[in-house]
Parts: structure tokens; C-alpha cells; sequence
């Protein structure tokens, strides 16, 4: 088995489906010609010509909306939104409109649409090329959010996500596609949306995390271990709909738990984690549950002093693993 | 006074028989019916909302009548009761929806009044957040062209709506790709107590297509000829392959906005008069008496057969059963 990045990976899962699949087409911003601001949809034009990778005015609310009406017509659009952050003009088509066919129509017309965007920080993005999006939408029925952390999880959710009958928001870590390099099969294949992956177990601690986080847990638990601090990592890959079993799994095996993400804490995925251990899993706990999360401010500054600040990093995470294995 | 003979045919020079000319005033009659059961029926106290298409049944009958119901697809706003009748929905349909019953084509239930959708009739599912079915209709019409599949997208809103970025994003696109969307103005001059000249710029809604790069065409919304010739041209164009329409129909709301409005702190009961004179169910139905294809005889027995049809429609949606509470957690994905 060949290893890939995990843009190639992505990359690969849409080629993929558009061979097999001639409902499948890309529609956004500089995804043609120029293969995406990240060269995500690289060699998708040559191969598939405009009509089926279509460079769309700069309008996310038409990207979404004609998306949509495409979806329901019986295509199977996927909408790359350049960067998270500029998901924001289309935010009313998403939640009122996708995320809400299928239950407004008792099932008669429903939306088989994915969005793609780039997001996360410590690239010097600033305020408005570095945000977590993925808390804005958690919140709706109707709507999947998937935010893989590794290639292979990235090709197998991201073929899902374009065979799944409902819309699906695709959040990837702008910072892990080249950095993240993992084996990927060759063929096409799926992973459940929905599930969460055990990347290793332990007796002291539990971290639950997704995304370019899971990387520094796993460095970082791997550290501790020489410590003699062991450390169940859940890596969500999911955050809706979040897998309650896995979770509640998770915080049972050692009775501590930690939940971490880059986006701000307040009504974060961690909110909810949290509040689903507390509800079916209090008695087992041996440690109030600890989050570390960024800071609630509006976004990321460009300065790397201040970047470095509202970033999270290995150190932090270590430190708060260390905290909670204390307690 | 009767009018001379070439006004007299207008309808057969559009190559429409007398009996779709007799249709077309059947739909346009069968609607408004409708909607006068439904203010009753809240005023009675018996279904909690109303949204009205009184006045604008010429113009959206006779842009109906110039689509294909097996071929096209239609993306309407709330008003629209009268393009849904003429695509095949039915007076039992509608008050199954204001009643909010379990076997409600459009929800089942779910949503208000005046908020449609059949697939099988080629009505995509709407909301109520204004605009967002524009791009949808845009979406409809780039499918069917991947799909080498050849139709008409019709969609409609109000002017007001117009304002909204969806429309402008739409429209925008649409004319990039020369997509087979007919983008239909109902301007009734107001959005909810806002008049026109507080709400567009332009003159006219359609001086904004020529931003697209598609034709805008303004035409009088209280003759269902004059519309159904309109959105003829419309079709025929996009079936060409030549791409969008944009086409504003001049019309009047005849009563408050919703059955939560009182309009008449906002309009005359002068203004609201002049515009009853003007009414296209009584100018249409004069041009179909004067056309010696209609009588006063036939009218009445028409006006009797649509009552019988609502009263049947009403008493059967009445007691037709709720959805089962539980109901509520179904299809929020697929099942
Ligand atoms: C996005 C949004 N904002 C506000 C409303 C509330 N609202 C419903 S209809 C309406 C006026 C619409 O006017 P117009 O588009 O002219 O259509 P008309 O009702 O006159 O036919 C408003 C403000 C809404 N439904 N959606
Ligand atoms: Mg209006």
C-alpha cells in the first residue's frame, strides 16, 4: 500500500467518484484551471473538462445554492468553499436550505450535496484564512460534519460523504495537507460517518480530540508513555453527529477525560462532549472533565506572537495532559 | 362596448384554443376560491395562517400555461398558489396544507401554508427565508444540462425579494452558463408595507437583467395572455439554448399581506379600490364574455362546481388525521 498525503488522498477520493460516478462534479472558486487555491482538485479539469469542474463566480451563496438545486434535481455536487472562514455568505443556504429539504418535504426531496473547505490555523492565516468552523454547524440537524485527521480517513470519509444521500460540510485541516502522510489503498473505499477511531489505549487519561489536534495528542501521549502516563485517544473524525458510544467508551476507560480543539471553547464540540460524559457518565469519572481549546476571541491574529498564543501546540497539550493525569 | 375583432382573438393569435383559454380562466378563478376559503377558515378561527395570491392569479396562471409540467420545473414563492394548481395540485392539497395534515403533499405537515413542493409534480421544495429558491432553479437548470436533459427552471418571487444577494448570485450565474431559468417578478409594488420606491433603485425590477446579460422583460400581471405570451418566448429561448429570461409582472396585492398584516396603515382603501377595478378575474372573464366563449350562465355554474370542489376539499381535509406527534423526529436524514 502506497502512503500519500493527505491532500493527495483527498484528491484521489474525487477523481475516484467522478470516474465511477458521471452525477459527480466540483464546482468553486479557482477549482479548474488552477486546481484550487491548495491544488486540491489539481488534474481534475484536464481530466474531466469545465463542465464538470466548473470555476464558479465568487459567490459562495450561489456555490451553495445552485449546488443544492443541482443535489435535489438527482447530482451529486461537491462545493469547495476556498476557506472556511467564506462559508459564512452561504451559511443560509446550508442551514436553511440543505440541512432542511428532506424533513421540510417529509422525505419527498432531499440533498445530496458536499461542501469541502479548507480550515484552521498556524499558517499565518490571520483572522479570515485561519478560523474553526466546525461549531456552527454541529448545532443543526440535518447537516454531517466530518473533520478527518489522517489521509486514509480522508479518502474513505470523503467517498462517503459524496455517496451519502444527505449534505455533508467536509472540514479539512489546511495545516495537516502536507503534513500528514499515511497509507492510503488505491482503490475506492468507504468509512462510516459517524464513527470515531481508537488511535491508542491507556488506563490514566482519556483525550478526545479531531483534526490537526489528534496529531499532537498522539505525539504527545507517546511522550507520556515513557512517563508512565498512559493515554486513551479517541479521535472523533466526526463531529455530527458525534459517536456517543465511543465517547462514553472512552471517558469509562480511565475516568479523566480531556477534550481538545483549536476552535474557541465556548459552545465548542468540547461543550457537548462534555456535557454528554456528564450526563451518562458522571459516576464514572475520577476528575472533572478539563477542555483546552482556543482562547474566545474573535479569530487568530496575524502577528506570530499572537498566533503562537491562540494556537494550540504539542507543549500545551502536554501540559494539560500532565494537569489531568496529576489530579 | 365591444371591442374590435382583432382584441377580440387575442387568444387564438397566441394559438391558444378556447377551451385553454377557458382553462386558463378556470385556474385563475379555482385559486382565488381558495384563497378565499382560507381567509374565512382563519378568520373562523380554524387554520392559524394565510398567505394570499389574490391578484396576482393572471399573472402566475398564465406564466403556468406557457411551461411544460412533464418537462419543466417550477420553484415558486408563497404566492404562488395558482402556478401549483395549474402543475397539478389540487384544492384538497391545499387545505390538507392549511389544515397542517398528516397527508400534506408539501410536508407533511411541517410548514405553513403557501410553502409547496411535489416531486412528482415538479415542484421543489421552498422555505421561507425569502430568495434562496433563485439559486436552487439555477442548480435545476445546470443539472439537467449535465445531464443532457432538456427543460425550463421557473422560479418566482416577489420584488422585494429581489433585493436579496440570492438573487443577484443567481441571476449572475445563470447568465455566465446561458442556463434555461425563466426568473419570474411578481411586483406587486410592495414587501409587506414597503413601497417600491423605497426598495429598488431602478425603474423597473427587469432594467436588472441587463446586468446579467439576459433579456428583462416588464409585462402587465393582470393579463393572463400578455404573461402567457411572455413566458412563451421565455421557454422558447432557453429550449434554444440561448440562456435566462428575467420577466417583471406588473401586479396588485388585493388584500394584506399575510392574515397577520393589516395593510391599511400602510396603502389607501382609495388605492387598494382603484386597484380592485382593475381586478384580472373581472378583466378576464369580460374579455371572455366579449370573446362570445363564456356567459354569465356558465360562470355561475362554474363558480358552483369550484365551491362544491372546496367545500368537498375542506370537509375532507378537516377531518383528515394529524400526524403522530412522534412524527416530528422523522426524516431529518434518510431512513
Ligand atoms: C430572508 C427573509 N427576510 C424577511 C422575511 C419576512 N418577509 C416575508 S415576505 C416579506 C416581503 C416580501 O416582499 P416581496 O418580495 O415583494 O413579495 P410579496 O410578498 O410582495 O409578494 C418579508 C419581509 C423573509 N421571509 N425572509
Ligand atoms: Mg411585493
Amino acid at each position: 500500500m502506497a502512503t500519500k498525503l493527505y491532500i493527495e488522498a483527498i484528491r484521489e477520493a474525487m477523481t475516484q467518484e467522478m470516474r465511477a460516478d458521471a452525477n459527480v462534479f466540483v464546482m468553486g472558486e479557482d477549482v479548474g484551471v488552477r486546481g484550487g487555491v491548495f491544488r486540491a482538485t489539481q488534474g481534475l479539469y484536464e481530466e474531466f473538462g469545465e463542465a464538470r469542474v466548473i470555476d464558479a463566480p465568487l459567490a459562495e451563496s450561489a456555490i451553495a445554492g445552485v449546488a443544492i438545486g443541482a443535489a435535489a434535481y438527482g447530482m451529486k455536487p461537491i462545493a469547495e468553499i476556498q476557506f472556511a472562514d467564506f462559508i459564512m455568505p452561504a451559511i443560509n443556504q446550508i442551514v436553511s436550505e440543505a440541512a432542511k429539504m428532506r424533513y421540510r418535504s417529509n422525505n419527498d426531496w432531499h440533498c445530496p450535496l458536499v461542501v469541502r473547505a479548507p480550515y484552521g490555523g498556524g499558517v499565518h492565516g490571520a483572522l479570515y484564512h485561519s478560523q474553526s468552523v466546525e461549531a456552527m454547524f454541529y448545532h443543526v440537524p440535518g447537516l454531517k460534519v466530518v473533520t478527518p485527521s489522517t489521509a486514509y480517513d480522508a479518502k474513505g470519509l470523503l467517498i462517503e460523504a459524496i455517496r451519502d444521500p444527505d449534505p455533508v460540510l467536509f472540514f479539512e485541516h489546511k495545516g495537516l495537507y502536507r503534513m500528514v502522510k499515511d497509507e492510503v489503498p488505491d482503490e475506492a473505499y468507504t468509512l462510516p460517518i459517524g464513527k470515531a477511531a481508537i488511535r491508542r489505549t491507556g488506563d490514566d487519561i482519556t483525550v478526545i480530540t479531531y483534526g490537526l489536534m489528534a496529531h499532537y495528542a498522539l505525539e504527545v501521549a507517546e511522550e507520556l508513555e515513557k512517563d508512565g502516563i498512559s493515554t486513551y485517544l479517541l479521535d472523533l473524525r466526526t463531529v455530527a453527529p458525534l459517536d456517543k458510544a465511543a465517547i462514553l467508551a472512552a471517558a469509562r476507560a480511565t475516568g479523566k477525560v480531556l477534550v481538545i480543539h483549536e476552535d474557541n471553547k465556548t459552545g465548542g464540540v468540547g461543550a457537548e462532549v462534555s456535557a454528554i460524559i456528564a450526563e451518562e457518565a458522571l459516576f464514572d469519572l475520577d476528575a472533572p472533565i478539563m477542555r483546552l481549546c482556543g482562547p474566545d476571541i474573535p479569530a487568530m491574529p496575524f502577528s506570530p506572537t499572537m498566533e503562537r498564543f491562540y494556537m494550540l501546540n504539542p507543549e500545551k497539550v502536554a501540559n494539560a495532559m500532565r494537569q489531568l493525569a496529576a489530579f | 362596448m365591444r371591442k374590435g375583432v382583432t382584441t377580440m382573438s387575442r387568444h387564438t393569435e397566441l394559438g391558444l384554443s378556447d377551451a385553454d383559454a377557458i382553462r386558463m380562466y378556470r385556474y385563475m378563478l379555482l385559486a382565488r376560491t381558495i384563497d378565499e376559503r382560507m381567509w374565512l377558515l382563519n378568520r373562523s378561527g380554524k387554520i392559524p395562517f394565510v398567505i394570499s395570491c389574490q391578484g396576482h392569479e393572471a399573472a402566475q396562471v398564465g406564466a403556468a400555461f406557457a411551461l411544460d409540467p412533464t418537462r419543466d420545473y417550477v420553484l415558486p414563492y408563497y404566492r404562488d398558489l395558482g402556478v401549483t394548481l395549474t402543475f397539478g395540485q389540487t384544492a384538497r392539497d391545499v387545505m390538507l396544507s392549511g389544515f397542517a395534515k398528516k397527508e400534506d403533499p408539501n410536508s407533511g405537515g411541517r410548514q405553513m401554508p403557501g410553502h409547496f413542493g411535489s416531486r412528482d409534480k415538479h415542484i421543489v421544495t421552498g422555505s421561507s427565508p425569502v430568495s434562496t429558491q433563485i439559486p436552487h432553479a439555477v442548480g435545476v437548470a445546470l443539472a439537467a444540462n449535465m445531464q443532457g436533459t432538456k427543460l425550463v427552471a421557473y422560479t418566482s418571487f416577489g420584488e422585494g425579494s429581489s433585493n436579496q444577494g440570492d438573487f443577484h448570485e443567481a441571476c449572475n450565474f445563470a447568465g455566465i452558463h446561458k442556463l434555461p431559468v425563466i426568473f419570474f417578478c411578481e411586483n406587486n409594488k410592495y414587501a409587506i408595507s414597503v413601497p417600491y420606491q423605497k426598495e429598488v433603485a431602478s425603474l423597473h425590477v427587469a432594467d436588472r437583467a441587463a446586468g446579467y446579460g439576459f433579456p428583462g422583460v416588464v409585462v402587465d400581471g393582470n393579463d393572463p395572455l400578455a404573461v402567457y405570451e411572455a413566458v412563451r418566448e421565455a421557454v422558447e429561448r432557453a429550449l434554444r439554448g440561448e440562456g435566462s429570461t428575467l420577466i417583471e409582472a406588473v401586479v396588485y396585492r388585493l388584500v394584506p399581506h399575510s392574515s397577520d398584516d393589516d395593510d391599511r396603515v400602510y396603502r389607501s382603501r382609495e388605492e387598494v379600490e382603484a386597484a380592485k377595478r382593475k381586478d384580472p378575474l373581472i378583466t378576464y372573464r369580460a374579455y371572455l364574455i366579449e370573446s362570445e366563449i363564456w356567459t354569465g350562465a356558465q360562470d355561475q355554474a362554474l363558480r358552483q362546481e369550484l365551491l362544491d370542489e372546496i367545500n368537498q376539499a375542506t370537509a375532507y381535509a378537516e377531518s383528515a388525521p394529524y400526524s403522530d406527534p412522534e412524527e416530528a423526529l422523522r426524516f431529518v436524514y434518510a431512513e
